[in-house]
């Protein structure tokens, strides 16, 4: 890579992460608003958010913390919670570049966030490898905007107008559904995968007993077992494990 | 509470998050080669974002009907191969002008 393909891919990083980054902004704000609520100085949600950087698992430490409750049970909880991001991190552990050494791998694990993920394997289709400096870039404003959101809730909660936070929060779901639309759109293989795992999530969030589970574990659950179900009917085709048009489509851009 | 408690709050949050995270990426370093495996990796985000975005996206605003709303633009303007910026973008718009309509009318 030469100087001007970095700067493109540090620049193509550091777009793909805005939107992350706005829709994060409406979410991290109502956990420092939440947690000054609940009698937490603002200095600590802002270091809970700058250091977990993710939301379900900060919402439920909340909980635990208002209730004083043990250490274990906070490890736990983050544990069973965050489990996902081990399945991301595996998967992105086969789509790095050659240059990811021990460090390099230790600072793009801080940022395994659901959207971070989603968005970077987007950009890792067609045999193409993540590159180090396009994660970079990718990670800047979804830091910058978990952060900057809880310190505004917590500071001063009344600074966003309703209207505009209600806005806000549909940018994340604006980009998972461009993410997955088109590839499904192709390919009946992931609309059958897409399609289950809503179906399966829909089931968790409205059936009797099953709705009580947390968001993190409803996650895992739908995510294996409709990624299970996918690879058990559709096995990508060897060698490439892409389909072609994401091939294309991203070949220029990344 | 204490500031020490709160920090090892934030510190058992943090660790345990993290080494989720980080463990996977530092000890896979090998190329995984069943195929199964590899279709498996190769359809989780799509899974989970499936997931994660129905039914969650009802309740991300203010209302059901402002949520449609958005939802409905993001799959129209994806399914014509936007990008992801302006897909979150007209979202949010369609969503703002919702509100403000249902509030005039």
């Amino acid at each position: 890579m030469n100087a001007a393909e970095r700067r493109q891919a540090f620049k193509t990083g550091f777009f793909d992460g805005l939107p992350i980054g706005l829709g994060y902004i409406s979410v991290s704000f109502t956990f420092g608003m939440m947690a000054v609520e609940k009698g937490m100085p603002a200095w600590a949600a802002i270091l809970i958010s700058f250091t977990n950087l993710t939301s379900a698992g900060q919402f439920a430490g909340l909980d635990v913390i208002a209730a004083s409750g043990s250490m274990i049970e906070m490890a736990l909880v983050q544990l069973v919670i965050n489990l996902r991001y081990a399945l991301m991190s595996l998967s992105w552990s086969q789509r790095l570049g050659p240059e990811f050494n021990l460090i390099k791998r230790m600072i793009i694990a801080y940022a395994d966030t659901d959207e971070v993920f989603a968005v970077s394997s987007a950009r890792a289709v067609g045999g193409k490898r993540l590159r180090f400096i396009y994660m970079v870039g990718l990670m800047i404003m979804p830091v910058i905007g978990w952060t900057g959101g809880t310190v505004i809730g917590a500071l001063a909660s009344a600074i966003l107008p309703d209207a505009v936070r209600s806005a806000l929060g549909l940018a994340i779901y604006g980009m998972f559904i461009a993410i997955i639309v088109p590839p499904a759109r192709d390919h009946r293989s992931v609309a059958v995968v897409v399609l289950s795992a809503v179906a399966a999530s829909c089931l968790f969030h409205f059936a009797p007993v099953l709705k009580r589970l947390s968001t993190g574990f409803v996650i895992i659950i739908c995510g294996i077992g409709a990624s299970a179900l996918g690879a058990w009917l559709f096995p990508v085709p060897e060698p490439d494990c892409k389909p072609p048009d994401l091939e294309e489509r991203s070949a220029h851009e990344c | 509470m204490s500031a020490e408690r709160l920090l090892w709050y934030t510190a058992v949050m943090a660790g345990v998050t993290y080494l989720i995270r980080v463990l996977p990426l530092v000890l896979f370093r090998r190329e995984i080669k069943s195929p199964f495996v590899k279709s498996f990796l190769y359809y989780i985000p799509y899974a989970v974002l499936g997931a994660m975005t129905i039914p969650a996206v009802f309740s991300a605003t203010r209302s059901l009907v402002s949520a449609c709303v958005g939802l409905a633009v993001a799959v129209i303007m994806a399914w014509h191969r936007k990008g992801l910026l302006p897909v979150a973008i007209a979202a949010c718009a369609a969503v703002f002008v919702t509100e403000w309509l249902m509030r005039m009318l």
